[in-house]
């Protein structure tokens, strides 16, 4: 690397100096993702725009806002029950688009390939990309291979892009969530996160789960044909409910409030859960949004994803507080009260 | 979920706080034993929930926290090694050396899995046999048996590339280091369920005659730990002290006994020293004579590494209940989960990591 940082001249509250080297919790979601994002890129990039972090960026251009982001999809094994990594890469930048309220149009994807991946894979896989563009409505329009030596990666990496419009008037953003707002979640959570975790090597537990991945937007223009009272979406991806919750509450300055009765866990992730020692709310999703919505329109909204067919399960797990600004608590099955945090980089199973 | 719900249901354990309050009369200080009691009584709020009266002082039952520095820098230095594949259970990883960690040493190359098993690392040494597979051998009693079948099976099979780093740790013993403390404020125990599922209850009652102190072994659910408590304060009102079995369900009185024979087998019983609270004798098990070749502190010569721990970090206090963990001066300041500097604010049985994760904002409240 010719381009030398300078590690003494980061200006940050948290200093990333206790890992000097990448470890693989700055990809888990946590905290370390976050402080990777604010200490190093964001003094780097110097964007307003990006200060946002939002799911996806809204930028104006000709007089549009557009709603832009991008997504890089390095699962493991490829093929997982109910998908592959194709679909995921298709449907996580088409909701991280979705998320903005902006219907997804036009969509790049860029493949890094390892030397001995078998074209048959490869195959399936682009056809499932363009199977889940299309159920999207969206367009792959561009795209870019590169081929590394073999060892060098998992198979495949994608990358994908994209932007949509976002309709005039509309302001949504995890920025903009007030106090007294429902939160609403649109169906079972930690379906994602153990389907992929039931196949990995060496833990196959066969859990009868398949991926919940699917494309957002159609649920999200369903929401917005209902009411325009929704102030923030967000696709609780790596990092579960609980960190996209936690995002929220921070770039809002609201305190939100959860209820873990009401929390929609199906039986099989809370068995897994229960044996692996994680919580359901730190488990990824990859077709489940959460809607934070002025309380008197939350039963029209609710109404109108549960009359979608990625909605049905759609339920109110809690409210936008003005106390405790920035911090996310849990009512426990009991009665009692516990913070949820975001967790700092990857969910360790337990010992014992 | 069967045999789950039925163990968190609000209205029960609603009785139950209620029979707690009715029968409480006095002060009582009683210690949770094990991390996975503490995880549960943090997550659910039960402590909240509680008479002011009921003190609960979180034990030194989180094997994760109760390793010492010094054998993680030892397992780090073996983690290191370009010859070894090195396996743990997923929450040792964070755990800080002296000036690293798992995480960290993966970063830079080691080979570091999780494990859900002992014996996938066996597995893994069986694949690979130009690799050294070490498995990273600690907890209290409840772990002990399949890290012991690993090693029965690592010799049924030949394996010369697979060794452990052992360091298990026994209940009874830091329960008389406990009563023994003359600072020690515990009047009764919530001994760990799943230890005596393996061990039986036969270990505690000589405990009970000797510190006159009401022992009731519990399980772990929200229902299970209100109901240990509740016997233990029945026991404290009435003067009483006995050894009770309030998680009946999974423990019986002689418990595993093929597990004890394969233990007895594998390990025998040695001085250890616990983080944070020192040397407690013939309080852990290390590799009998027999099996001695599989252990990997001599099959590396890490013998020799020192560490002291760290002086800011008062995790030690926490583990013998003398301190909870937000009145030590670090919490959630210099010691974070993000930084932490004692285990006790790593592993999610830790103390420390179950009051910043789930007690932080009623104690800041409070």
């Amino acid at each position: 690397m010719s381009n030398v940082l300078d590690f003494e001249g980061w200006v940050c509250p948290a200093p990333l100096r206790d890992y000097p080297n990448i470890v693989m919790g700055h990809g888990g979601g946590g905290k370390l993702s976050s402080e990777l994002v604010e200490n190093l890129f964001l003094p780097a990039f110097q964007s307003a725009t990006l200060e946002q972090l939002g799911d996806s960026a809204v930028v104006e251009a000709g007089g549009a806002r557009l709603a832009f982001s991008t997504d890089s999809f390095v699962v493991r094994p490829l093929f997982f029950p109910g998908g592959n990594i194709g679909d995921l890469a298709v449907n996580g930048t088409v909701n991280d688009i979705a998320m903005s309220g902006a219907q997804p149009l036009y969509m790049s994807a860029g493949f890094i390939l390892e030397e001995g991946m078998p074209i048959r894979q490869l195959a399936a896989i682009a056809q499932s990309m363009g199977a889940a563009a299309r159920a999207a409505g969206v367009t792959l329009v561009t795209g870019d291979t590169k081929v590394v030596d073999r060892g060098h990666g998992d198979g495949v990496y994608i990358t994908t892009s994209g932007f949509g419009v976002v309709p005039a008037g509309l302001r949504i953003g995890p920025g903009q969530a007030r106090p007294g707002d429902v939160v609403i979640v649109s169906g079972d959570i930690g379906v994602h996160g153990m389907a992929i975790l039931s196949v990995r090597e060496g833990l196959e537990f066969g859990a009868p789960l398949e991926t919940d991945c699917a494309p957002l937007n159609g649920l999200v223009e369903a929401m917005l044909a209902r009411t325009q009272a929704i102030h923030a979406l967000r696709d609780p991806t790596r990092g579960g409910v609980a960190s996209a919750l936690n995002e929220i509450a921070i770039a809002s300055q609201v305190g939100v409030r959860i209820i873990e009765r009401d929390l929609p866990v199906p039986q099989a992730v809370r068995a897994a859960c229960e044996i692996l020692g994680l919580d359901p709310l730190y488990v990824a999703n990859e077709g489940k949004l959460l809607a934070f919505v002025a309380r008197d329109d939350a039963d029209a909204l609710l109404e109108a994803m549960r009359a979608h067919p990625l909605g049905r399960g759609a339920t109110i797990i809690g409210e936008a507080t003005a106390e405790h600004p920035g911090m996310v608590v849990a009512r426990t099955g009991i009665g009692g009260t516990r913070v949820v945090d975001t967790q700092v980089g990857e969910q360790l199973p337990r010992i014992c | 979920m069967k045999y789950l719900d039925e163990f968190r249901d609000p209205e029960l354990a609603g009785r139950l706080f209620d029979d707690i309050r009715r029968i409480t009369t006095r002060p009582w200080a009683i210690m949770e034993v094990c991390g996975g009691q503490t995880h549960s009584i943090i997550r659910n709020g039960i402590d909240q929930l509680l008479p002011d009266q009921i003190e609960l002082i979180h034990g030194p039952g989180c094997p994760v926290c109760v390793t010492p520095l010094e054998l993680i820098d030892k397992a780090l230095a073996i983690a290191a090694r370009p010859d070894v594949t090195f396996c743990s259970f997923g929450d040792m990883l964070r755990v800080p050396g002296s000036s690293q960690d798992l995480f960290k040493i993966k970063s830079e190359g080691g080979d570091i899995r999780i494990v859900y098993s002992p014996l996938d690392a066996v597995k893994i040494a069986q694949q690979r046999p130009e690799r050294q597979v070490v498995f990273f051998g600690i907890g209290f009693e409840t772990t002990a048996p399949a890290n012991a079948m690993a090693i029965l099976q690592a010799e049924r099979l030949g394996l010369t590339n697979f060794s452990m780093l052992v360091s298990h740790v026994l209940v009874p013993p830091a329960i008389s280091a406990i009563m023994e403390s003359p600072v020690s404020r515990v009047q009764g125990f919530l001994a760990a369920g799943h230890v005596c599922s393996v061990m039986g209850t036969h270990q505690y009652g000589p405990l009970v005659a000797r510190y006159h102190v009401p022992i009731v072994v519990t399980g772990f659910e929200p229902l299970d730990v209100l109901e240990g408590i509740r016997r233990t304060v029945a026991q404290l009102e009435a003067g009483e002290a006995r050894l009770d079995n309030a998680y009946a369900r999974a423990v019986s009185a002689p418990g595993n006994l093929p597990a004890q024979k394969v233990l007895a087998e594998v390990f025998e019983v040695t001085d250890r020293t616990w983080r944070g609270i020192g040397m407690i004798p013939q309080s852990g098990w290390r590799l009998s004579a027999r099996f001695r070749p599989f252990d990997a502190e001599d099959r590396f010569n890490v013998g020799h590494i020192r560490t002291e721990e760290s002086s800011l970090c008062r995790s030690g206090e926490v583990l013998q209940g003398l301190i909870k963990p937000n009145q030590c001066p670090a919490f959630g300041k210099e010691c974070t989960p993000r930084m932490p500097l004692g285990a006790t604010m790593v592993s999610s049985e830790g103390a420390c990591a179950a009051y910043y994760q789930y007690g932080r904002f009623v104690h800041v409240d409070a």
